[in-house]
């Protein structure tokens, strides 16, 4: 029981990284690879802060800013020097990768005996139950400050954008510094992911981030499936279909794990399992 | 007032593919005229409404609105100013987004869209009554998303979606040439409503004839990128479908 709820607790830790991706990949339409250099950016800061005596909060703002510039800079490779927003998302998160390093100064970073979020609160004596309380209480405000973005006029302009921007340009919008908002939202949140995992796990590693967007896309493709299957239309419901999807993935996985998969293969087993989801709508459609 | 000075441009320069669109292009548009555009294919109709809109910038030339020089403006600072529906009725509205949603970008058109919650009460009755005003029944459908609804719904919402902020200049790039006739009849008609309701000087780029001839009160021809043809209100009125086909005819 308590492997499923440490999945579930590690689910919730993913809440950001995947409202991120949903917007980034949903809203805006932009494949944004960043999120494997932001993601691990998030844990670095947020580590770094940490084991210099910052406290939890201020170590989660800092890593929230970390993201936010880094998405920035893809938005701006993309839109100013119109290279297309794959490769802006590579050029960023490979260039990322040095800059976690030397954020960080070495390549895993324990942060056992430190303050941090997760340690606030002391309800419940069981730990992971404290945890899950913290998690549910910043997810529900990251749902509900979403929702009132994505709703608000700012927000319907960034919908738009996604959809089309001949549209919404001839409505008087820069749609360049629309993508820029956006993608720096969403790696905000991304890296905001990160530093969470960081406090969740105890450390922060430089690795941390490779694949983390294939994990996240899988999260969105079941919240997306969720979305059309029900057919919502509302914007807190879609989100909250995106975070029902990632708790999904991960109980796959931890069951996949369970079933006696080598945690070696995770990463094969997460690209597989991301296939067959993307892969099944398509297959059955052939059939038919 | 819109008016155009020497404008040219040339797409691909030094290239092989080099094509002069515009050529040395002076025109005025006066407040409260209905222009229409007839031309052949690559006649310069729709660079001349591109370079109107901004889309695109001219390679000489001065464009100005309202003695402003508006030359260097990117699209969506013009659409202050200039609205535009296209011949594709899936460019002009946001298909993923509800009715609602397009009506309230349309209205903020001139302003800056900030965070905070737009779409009240009050802004989706006064989007019934103005949607009403098209007596095509779509009031009630403004929670629908924009991609549910046909092209001739979508375009006849686009053209009121352009008067929902205060605009002056108004281009129509063939908006009913993707239509069947009668949802063609019912778009033009909403399109010259909308015009002489709002006092708007009106560009309107066709190749039906009929529609050139029945709509407006001035004409011009466009040919390799330059006004061949230009006829006033009067002298437009005493056209023919013939004289406007033989136009046509220069081989």
């Amino acid at each position: 029981m308590d492997f499923y709820l440490a999945a579930i607790l590690q689910a919730l830790c993913f809440g950001p990284l995947v409202i991120g991706l949903f917007l980034s990949m949903k809203v805006f339409n932009i494949p944004d690879i960043t999120t494997d250099g932001s993601y691990t950016l998030g844990a670095v800061i947020t580590a770094t802060a940490l084991s210099n005596g910052y406290t939890a909060l201020p170590a989660m703002i800092l890593s929230m800013a970390g993201g936010a510039i880094a998405g920035g800079c893809t938005a701006l490779i993309h839109t100013r020097l119109r290279i297309h927003a794959l490769l802006a998302g590579i050029l960023v998160m490979t260039a990322l990768y040095s800059i976690n390093l030397v954020i960080l100064g070495r390549s895993n970073l324990p942060l056992l005996g430190y303050e941090n979020l997760f340690t606030l609160v002391g309800i419940f004596s069981h730990a992971d139950l404290n945890t899950l309380v913290i998690l549910l209480c910043i997810l529900v405000l990251l749902l509900g400050s979403m929702s009132y973005l994505l709703t608000s006029d700012f927000g319907i302009a960034m919908r738009a954008t996604g959809d089309s921007e001949v549209m919404i340009r001839a409505q008087g919008v820069n749609t360049s510094w629309m993508k820029l908002y956006g993608l720096a939202i969403s790696n905000a949140l991304v890296a905001g992911s990160g530093g969470l995992m960081a406090q969740f796990q105890g450390y922060a590693d430089i690795n941390m981030g490779i694949g983390i967007v294939i994990s996240g896309l899988g999260a969105v493709i079941i919240g997306d499936t969720l979305i059309n299957f029900v057919q919502i239309r509302s914007v807190p419901l879609s989100l909250l279909c995106v975070l029902f999807g990632v708790i999904i993935f991960q109980l796959i996985l931890a069951t996949a794990l369970t079933l006696g998969i080598d945690a070696t293969l995770l990463k094969l087993t997460t690209s597989l399992l991301v296939l067959a989801i993307v892969a099944l709508p398509r297959v059955r459609s052939a059939w038919q | 007032m819109l008016e155009l000075h020497e404008i040219k441009k040339i797409f691909n320069p030094g290239t092989a593919a080099e094509v002069t669109a515009v050529r040395s292009l002076t025109a005025r548009f006066e407040p409260e005229s209905f222009t229409v555009v007839v031309g052949a294919n690559g006649s310069g109709k729709s660079t001349l409404l591109n370079l109107i809109a901004g889309s695109i910038y001219p390679d000489e030339g001065r464009i100005t609105l309202h003695g402003r020089d508006i030359k260097k403006l990117p699209d969506y600072r013009r659409s202050r100013w200039i609205a535009r529906v296209f011949q594709n009725p899936l460019l002009g509205t946001a298909a993923s987004l509800t009715v609602l949603d397009n009506f309230r970008m349309a209205a903020l058109r001139r302003s800056v869209k900030w965070i905070r919650p737009g779409t009240d009460r009050a802004f989706v009755r006064h989007v019934q009554e103005r949607v009403a005003s098209l007596g095509m029944g779509l009031e009630d459908k403004l929670a629908q998303s924009m991609g549910t609804l046909s092209g001739g719904q979508r375009q006849a919402l686009t053209l009121l979606m352009t008067v929902m902020a205060d605009v002056d200049i108004l281009l129509l790039d063939e908006p009913s040439a993707a239509l069947d006739p009668r949802s063609a009849r019912q778009v033009m008609e909403i399109a010259e409503r909308i015009i002489s309701e709002n006092k708007l000087t009106a560009l309107l780029v066709t190749h039906n004839i009929s529609e050139a001839l029945r709509y407006g009160n001035r004409l011009i021809q466009m040919e390799n990128g330059q006004i061949v043809r230009d006829y006033d209100r009067s002298s437009k009125a005493s056209l023919s479908q013939a004289d406007v086909v033989s136009w046509f005819d220069y081989y």
